[in-house]
């Protein structure tokens, strides 16, 4: 209803006001501490995750390089234990083959010793190497230079990717080496457990940047530092080393290394950031939707209360300003009063002087000179009719003091059919102009204490709003008297558009209208209702939508007027 | 013999002459006033005065003034308030301060001359009886 108001433009700027502010009150501090926990979250989260992932590659670390040194210390113990001569038989040799595959299922291939040339003088496994020369093979140069050794993995003469764990020992001043071949897919295992998520794994390269072990995905050593790992920019030093950066796809990785085997290979780990953060960003995802639809309640909460509230605003401005006209109206009607009261002295005592000077005429008339005069009568009616006019002229006066000043009204013996039937000849015009035709079943009624002018002005009133109800659509006004109990009672029954109920009770309320603003004041009901009450009696009103509304003036025959 | 002696007190001076006319044909005395202040000029000069019509409205001493003087000063002068002010107050608040009796103008002449009568008979009567009360008096005070 406010769009139609002047202020519609004030109106729409209140709701705007309200909106952002309902919004801000709500939203800013939610954004403050949303992205507060959310940052404290991601980081906790961010340094757990890297913990995590730490840690686990520093216990497969301790893991691998336990698993390396316990072969070491497998060959160690055997070339301790036994002589070169117990070894070099071949069949001892299986028999120490059988015992170590029965204690450590799938490690050990086969075992080998080696002469002092480099020739393998005892072999016991599945292949046909009894006497290959390997002194040419880096692990054989490296175990006569360092006692021991752990080579990288190689594919050797069998084809198979393996690495060999081989001794150097002394049998007199000769020496001779034990060697063992660990299967790679026994050692692979160990690295190919590191499984995480969808991204994460792991995988160990040499010094030379080639890869130890199989990668679960494409893994490029030459990447990064971890193909040189040692020569490069910037060496890794550290035994766990940690970092993040874009990886092969140009998606954020994680990269964990740990430095093994005497920091001869490096364990890499590596994860998509988005892969090891999936719970965070599953949890960001939860959060993001709860805050949408938390945030699409707010808004809508925002703008249904802002329209609440500010339809309240322009229905109690609207208000406001109907009381203000009708402030106006009534000061209006106040200074009407004032002059009507200057104006009916005024007219008053000319109107005497007139009738006065009339009455000499015809008292000069009564002398005998003038007695045989043929124009006598008429002269005589022309009188008359100057001191009737005169009379009707102060009618006229009394009455627009009395409706000015809603007092002095002369009580007297009234009858109320005669009112009725003035009020029809009063209004009949504007009944015919509005296609409205005008009834009466009226029944002998006693003559009741009231004022005449006060009767005239409620049945005025409510003859005044039917025709008004009907000025469009026509129809007819019905006035009904009779007499019940102890009471004149009067029906005014329209076939007008009838009163909504929900307006019926306060009909009677001062200042309350239906008519458009300066149109009505809402007295007129409210004036009636005071003048029947005033009377000891009542009106009532019937109203069917669409069918029409009937008042019922119930006034007791003996009121309490004096 | 006229049927009273009376003070017509109005300040619309057409008014005055109209309804002078006509009460003397009638047989009343007339004496006219057009203020306040002059009807109690002419009452202290005259005391023949038996009955004063007299206007409410009027600029100067208004109608009720003037009767609370003539009450207070010629307590025995009947007021008949004659106004063109239309309302029942000024009527009866001219009545609670003594007068007679009050009529709105236009007023039909009759009437007029009825409440006069009424009015110098009741002025009559109340001078009877002072007169009867002083004679009494003096007679009582021979015996």
């Amino acid at each position: 209803m406010w769009r139609k108001s002047v202020r519609a433009p004030y109106y729409k700027h209140l709701i705007r006001n309200m909106i952002f502010t309902i919004l801000g009150v709500s939203f800013i501090p939610v954004f403050l501490v949303s992205w507060t926990i959310y940052y404290a979250f991601a980081n906790a989260y961010h340094e757990k995750i890297n913990a995590h992932l730490v840690t686990l590659v520093e216990n497969h670390k301790r893991q691998i390089d336990a698993f390396l040194n316990a072969r070491l210390a497998d060959i160690l113990f055997l070339s301790e234990n036994f002589t070169f001569a117990q070894l070099n038989d071949s069949e001892f040799l299986q028999a120490k083959l059988l015992s170590l595959k029965n204690n450590y299922a799938g490690v050990f291939v086969d075992l080998g010793v080696v002469d002092a040339d480099g020739n393998q003088v005892a072999y016991a496994g599945p292949f046909k190497l009894s006497r290959v020369r390997y002194a040419d093979a880096p692990w054989y140069q490296i175990v006569m230079k360092n006692q021991v050794v752990i080579s990288d993995v190689f594919l050797g003469l069998r084809g198979f990717p393996h690495f060999i764990v081989a001794v150097k020992r002394f049998d007199g001043d000769r020496p001779w080496i034990l060697r063992a071949t660990i299967d790679f897919i026994a050692f692979n295992n160990l690295v190919e457990n590191i499984r995480i998520g969808k991204t994460g794994f792991a995988a160990i390269v040499n010094k030379k940047g080639e890869l130890q072990t199989k990668p679960r995905f494409q893994f490029n050593p030459a990447e990064g530092c971890f193909g040189r790992f040692i020569d490069c920019d910037q060496p890794i030093t550290r035994e766990i080393y940690s970092e993040e950066r874009p990886g092969e796809g140009g998606d954020m990785t994680i990269y964990v290394s740990a430095l093994l085997k005497n920091k001869e290979w490096l364990l890499v780990y590596q994860q998509k950031v988005s892969d090891a953060l999936a719970d965070q960003r599953f949890a960001q995802r939860l959060s993001l939707i709860i805050f949408a639809v938390g945030g699409a309640g707010i808004l809508a909460m925002a703008l249904l209360l802002s329209l609440r509230m500010v339809n309240r605003i322009a229905t109690a401005d609207q208000e406001k300003e109907m009381m203000n006209k009708q402030v106006i109206e009534s000061g209006k009607l106040a200074s009407l009063g004032e002059l009507a009261t200057g104006v009916a002295h005024e007219i008053n005592n000319p109107v005497a002087i007139m009738v006065e000077e009339a009455g000499w005429i015809e008292d000069i008339l009564t002398e005998k000179e003038f007695g045989g005069n043929p124009h006598m009568d008429e002269l005589h009616r022309a009188l008359k009719q100057i001191n009737t006019q005169g009379k009707r002229c102060k009618e006229i006066t009394t009455k627009l003091l009395s409706f000015a000043r809603g007092s002095g009204s002369t009580i007297g013996m009234v009858q109320l059919n005669e009112i009725i039937e003035e009020v029809m000849v009063l209004s009949a015009q504007r009944a015919k102009y509005a296609n409205i035709e005008l009834h009466s079943a009226l029944s002998n009624l006693p003559e009741i204490k009231a004022s005449e002018t006060e009767m005239h002005q409620v049945l005025l009133n409510l003859v005044n709003n039917a025709i008004y109800a009907m000025e469009k659509s026509g129809g007819a006004i019905e006035f009904k008297t009779f007499q019940r109990d102890e009471k004149v009672v009067v029906e005014v029954a329209d076939t007008g558009p009838g009163i909504p109920e929900a307006i019926l009770g306060r009909i009677f309320d001062p200042f309350f209208t239906t008519k458009p603003v300066g149109q009505g004041t809402g007295l007129g009901l409210s004036i009636c209702y005071g003048i029947i009450r005033k009377m000891d009696g009542d009106i009532q009103v019937k109203s069917t939508v669409g069918k029409g509304t009937t008042f019922t003036i119930m006034i007791p025959v003996r009121s309490g007027l004096v | 013999m006229t049927i009273a002696n009376i003070m017509l007190v109005d300040d619309e001076v057409p008014f005055v002459e109209a309804m002078t006319r006509r009460l003397t044909k009638r047989d009343l005395e007339i004496h006219a006033a057009y203020s306040g202040e002059e009807a109690l000029q002419k009452l202290s000069k005259t005391n023949t005065i038996e009955v004063v019509i007299l206007d409410i409205k009027m600029p100067g001493m208004d109608g009720i003034e003037a009767l609370k003087q003539i009450k207070t000063r010629f307590p025995l002068v009947e007021v008949i308030m004659l106004t063109g002010h239309a309302t029942v107050e000024t009527g009866i608040e001219g009545m609670k301060q003594g007068a007679f009796d009050y009529l709105m103008k236009p007023c039909d002449i009759n009437d007029l001359v009825a409440k006069v009568e009424q009015a110098a008979r009741k002025k009559r009567g109340h001078e009877e009886k002072i007169i009867q009360a002083r004679l009494k008096e003096i007679t009582s005070r021979r015996t």
